[in-house]
């Protein structure tokens, strides 16, 4: 996609163009550099000691440790941090599952063979997505608690499917909208059934908007707090939550809270450099056609 | 022409009724299943504290290995464990079969039924030794019906901490028994004693168990109250006033930095780091600070809490352990407890991570300890004198409607508390006068107050 | 359910005039069906017992009391000055983030359209704040960046000074002095990207020839990006700030660690949860949950109405 940005200026000065490219790129890195600055001195925090972390001013060329992270993994309190983050990725992947599976069907209704008035559907999906989430809290709370849901990792999974799901319509929606009519009709002329044409046309020819779906609900699934923070307690707390009690009263913690921070994200920000390019076509394509 | 909200409506009708039904039953199933069958787990919920974390570390290998029972943490800082551990018991959930509480919640839970007496279990056994707790600690986790309903894990008054070394240099002397006014002086003449040192470290993070629990032992002795016995709203009277004013102003003058986020946690950072000369906060902290491993072990002096019109102003707190009714895992809650709260735990604290960091404040045994008091030489006796001199039937001037030093026993106080210490830290943080402050806060506490005058 | 479909099927016969018709219409409705029942169920449902229990009088810590209460929790939300704070807070915090991180991810965006050494470099360190978790980025922001003795804008000062031999630089305390401003620059942060993914695409998406042709024609940069660019981003533009108040507005992570809710920077999440998991009266909780759901709807049918292009009614066989 990128060749197509390959296009004269409109400087008819060679010069001046080449100044203005230069003037351009180094605006780029400069914006770019002051983004990554916080990001950056956490990662390296994470790597200092506790003294080291504390200073002030900063000690960027300090020695690095794995202190940090053994903390995070438990070394000095025996708490491991692994059943919260597999309660994480637990809750993100199944979520996305079930989002996906509800999404595909509902969006091919909504956009191949739209019923009518398909946009006030569309509108009503939305609309549950503006909800405050906060007000919910409480009935969930007390329905879990009477069908002993509570703390427990598929009481997550049901609301983070009801979180992305409007999205991923939303989105699914506009990637459906993308398949030529000529091909479908052909296919229904050829004898397939619904099946067969999800199986055989659809789902390959959406596959790209299907990853980028995918990749947003995961992304606000792992995310999610408030839910899991009220909602869990011993066996389905998440990462997020466990991220919390990491600030304690036990001397420095700044470089312990920055490796758990960077150990929290790291799944998300994997999923997201991997795929940066089916992210931007996904939020794009997928919700403005 | 939309069909949509026509069908929404009807499905809503429809499932009004289903979902009353669930409420109905819902209230009326709330009653818990208590009674273990000898499983073998415990959900633990704690603050995040650090004589809990070495709890945590400790029971693996000792308690589980002994007993063949396995303990899952829940650790939190301490605003929000106060909050899940509410849920979670006033809910009667079930989730935790044992939760740290203190003297404030136990009246109350206990008055509703949502804790497990603990007579007939912890208190019961030789073993246990319930006569060595000290009885100001146990008065306030019994019941109205006299029962006992929580362990103390560790006791605390509240005292004034300063570095020795720096009021040397300075030619500085701390009185024994200091007044709020000595102390402002002090913290004037100490503040930037070094380079970056402030005065003093004095908690500014609402929460009523943060900022809340300091203010209210200055109000106490600044002849201020919550509430008059027979409750009438006293946040913008007169003690009050002045003693949120003393408050604040000595904070923004000679205080920390970022005062208005610092709570114990925060002060305890600044005050090992040599940010700050004095730090009034509680007696715990100072096995935390001579620990070996603390920059400043050695250097601290221990005064009592400051003083204007009482006699003394520490306030009396202690994290104990509670057995919520509708924990599930009875039995082996209880052995926990035992374990935990025992003299035997202390010594193995003091074995295994130094007798300064044993959860001290509960035991009169402790503070007889040959060890204890080698480890804790320089602290214990200070500690001694503020648990011992804490008045929580009489913190102030004036008669009280409720028992407590630092905290009124109602319900409301969770909220109140908190709500007008938001007010407070946001007056140290200059976003507003003290009495917009205290104008606010009656308003709040005037209302919780009506509701006490008419029953 | 059999009842409520009684008024659409009909609705659905009456148009086509054929049993099979009707049946058609079923068909073409069943594969969006799970989905829809399924968000019926997992928010309609709360929210009806949301409405149940604002009518009644029910606090968790005083079980003994719990009963109907009619309007009492409404009355005393309107009346809580706290409530009515904390929808200015919700109003400012969500319009500031979402304009000035839209307009910084327009100007990124931008910079990144046009190429130059490093360009994919950089996108990616762009990409990084919107990929840590919220709580992880509202803790680094708090503790590692704010805090007055040793974060890194006051260890960035010290640094600086330094370098001019001052050896009293200025160490603000950033949270205490401006704290809705210290939440929103993290929230900036954390969506600047966010916004600037969707409008890079927006960006590539337009038409070269007509630009083209514009610029042969003897426009200039700007007239091509007044007349041309802008009208083409409007509607990945009214995208990225939908998707980014209905984010936003819902905000509790920043807010809840970064100040607790202190210091006036309470938005309406912060205080309902407040309400409902500090203060225990599940009443007053609820009655604030129906009137903000109520107010967010109005808001959004108005947004979505009226503002928006996105879902403009289409022409459907």
């Amino acid at each position: 996609m990128s060749t197509t940005l390959a296009r004269p200026r409109g400087h008819r000065d060679p010069f001046l163009r080449h100044h203005s490219k230069a003037v351009v790129g180094l605006a780029g890195w400069i914006v770019g550099l002051l983004f990554f600055a916080p990001f950056a001195w956490m990662v390296l925090t994470s790597f200092h000691s506790e003294a080291d972390a504390a200073t002030n001013p900063p000690s960027v060329a300090a020695h690095l440790t794995l202190h940090g992270y053994r903390e995070f993994f438990g070394a000095s309190t025996g708490a491991s941090p692994w059943p919260a983050l597999i309660n994480s990725a637990t809750a993100s992947v199944f979520s996305t599952l079930l989002v996906l599976a509800l999404s595909i069907p509902a969006a091919y209704a909504l956009s191949i063979k739209p019923v009518r008035k398909w946009s006030d559907v569309m509108f009503f999906f939305l609309s549950t997505k503006m909800l405050p989430v906060v007000a919910g809290l409480l009935p969930v709370y007390l329905a879990a608690q009477n069908l002993g849901m509570l703390d427990n990792i598929w009481l997550l999974v049901i609301l983070y499917t009801t979180m992305n799901l409007p999205i991923a319509v939303w989105m699914m929606r506009s990637f459906l909208a993308e398949i030529p009519v000529a091909i479908l009709e052909a296919a229904a002329i050829d004898g397939a059934g619904l099946p067969t044409v999800f199986r055989r046309i659809i789902i390959p020819m959406a596959a790209p908007g299907i990853a980028a779906t995918s990749l947003i609900c995961f992304i606000f699934s792992w995310n999610e707090m408030l839910f899991a923070q009220v909602l869990t307690g011993v066996q389905a707390s998440t990462g997020p939550v466990f991220l919390t009690s990491f600030v304690t009263s036990q001397g420095l913690f700044l470089a312990k809270v920055c490796a758990a921070a960077v150990a929290v994200s790291i799944p998300v920000l994997i999923a997201g450099f991997a795929a940066q390019d089916r992210l931007v076509q996904g939020l794009t394509m997928g919700a403005v056609k | 022409m939309h069909y949509r909200p026509t069908r929404a409506r009807l499905t809503t009708a429809a499932l009004t009724g289903l979902t009353c039904t669930a409420l109905l039953t819902g209230c009326a199933g709330a009653g818990g299943s208590g009674g273990g069958d000898g499983d073998k787990t415990v959900n633990v919920l704690m603050v995040n504290n650090p004589q809990m974390l070495d709890l945590q570390k400790l029971t693996k290998d000792q308690f589980t290995k002994k007993t063949g029972i396995k303990v899952n943490f829940t650790v939190l800082p301490e605003n929000e464990v106060r909050d899940k551990i509410t849920q979670d018991v006033a809910t009667q959930a079930g989730g935790y079969d044992v939760v740290t509480v203190g003297a404030y919640e136990v009246p109350l839970w206990a008055k509703n039924g949502w804790l497990s007496p603990l007579d007939n279990t912890v208190a019961q056994d030789p073993s246990f030794k319930q006569d060595d707790v000290f009885a100001s600690m146990t008065d306030g986790l019994r019941g109205q019906d006299g029962k006992l309903y929580a362990e103390p894990f560790y006791g605390e008054s509240s005292f004034l901490m300063y570095r020795k070394d720096i009021f040397d240099a300075k030619h500085l002397t701390m009185p024994d028994r200091p007044t709020w006014k000595q102390v402002a002086d002090l913290a004037a003449k100490a503040d930037g004693a070094e380079k970056g040192m402030k005065g003093i470290c004095l908690r500014g993070k609402p929460g009523w168990g943060e900022l809340g629990a300091a203010l209210t032992t200055v109000v106490n002795t600044e002849g201020g109250t919550w509430f008059t016995k027979d409750w009438k709203a006293q946040v913008d009277g007169e003690g009050f006033t002045k003693a949120t004013e003393d408050y604040v102003d000595l904070v923004r003058k000679h205080g920390e930095a970022g005062a208005p986020q610092a709570g114990f946690a925060e002060c305890l950072n600044n005050f090992t780091q040599s940010k700050t000369a004095m730090w009034m906060d509680a007696t715990s902290a100072a096995g935390l600070l001579e620990d070996p491993s603390s920059p400043v072990a050695g250097k601290v002096g221990y005064a009592q809490a400051p003083v204007t019109d009482t006699k003394a102003s520490g306030w009396l707190w202690t994290w104990a352990l509670a057995q919520p009714k509708a924990g599930k895992h009875q039995d082996a809650g209880a052995q926990f407890v035992k374990w935990a709260a025992s003299q035997d735990y202390e010594k193995l604290v003091g074995d295994k991570l130094g007798w300064s960091r044993v959860p001290a404040g509960k035991r009169k045994s402790t503070y007889d300890n040959r060890d204890y008091q080698k480890a804790a030489a320089p602290f214990y006796q200070a500690t001694l004198t503020a648990i011992s001199e804490a008045d929580p039937k009489n913190p102030g001037t004036q008669p009280r409607p409720t028992v407590g030093v630092q905290y009124v026993t109602i319900p409301e106080f969770q909220d109140l508390g908190t709500k007008v210490t938001q007010e407070v830290s946001a007056a140290i943080a200059g976003r507003q006068s003290v009495k917009q402050a205290l104008d606010k806060g009656q308003k709040l506490a005037e209302q919780v107050a009506s509701k006490y005058r008419n029953n | 359910m059999q009842k409520a479909r009684r008024p659409a099927g009909s609705h659905t016969a009456a148009a086509s005039r054929q049993p099979s018709g009707r049946a058609r219409a079923w068909a073409r409705r069943a594969p969006m069906m799970p989905a829809l029942v399924y968000m019926v169920i997992v928010t309609q449902l709360p929210f009806v017992a949301t409405l149940v229990i604002s009518f009644m009088n029910w606090d968790a810590l005083r079980p003994e009391e719990r009963g109907w209460a009619g309007f009492t929790n409404y009355k005393l939300v309107f009346r809580d000055p706290d409530m009515r704070a904390s929808v200015i807070t919700t109003v400012w915090l969500t319009a500031g983030v979402v304009l000035l991180s839209l307009l910084l991810g327009l100007g990124v965006a931008l910079l990144l359209d046009h190429k130059f050494r490093g360009r994919g470099a950089v996108r990616t360190m762009m990409i990084a704040p919107f990929l840590v978790v919220p709580v992880a980025a509202a803790l680094l922001w708090k503790h590692a960046l704010y805090n007055p003795e040793y974060g890194l804008l006051n260890g960035a000062l010290t640094w600086i000074w330094s370098l001019f031999g001052s050896d009293n630089p200025p160490q603000p305390d950033w949270i205490s002095s401006s704290p809705l401003a210290a939440v929103a620059v993290s929230l900036i942060w954390q969506w600047t990207p966010f916004m600037m993914l969707i409008l890079l695409a927006g960006l590539q998406s337009r038409p070269l020839e007509i630009i083209e042709a514009a610029r042969v024609d003897g426009a200039n940069a700007f007239q091509i990006f007044r007349h041309l660019t802008l009208p083409h981003l409007r509607r990945y533009l009214e995208l990225a700030a939908l998707l980014g108040s209905v984010y936003i507005v819902q905000n509790f992570d920043a807010v809840f660690t970064i100040t607790s809710g202190g210091l006036g920077t309470a938005n309406l999440p912060y205080t309902i949860y407040q309400t409902f998991y500090q203060a225990h009266d599940y009443g007053r909780a609820s009655a604030a949950g129906v009137i903000v759901v109520l107010g967010t709807i109005v808001v959004a049918t108005f947004a979505l109405r009226t503002v928006s292009t996105l879902l403009r009614e289409e022409k459907t066989s």
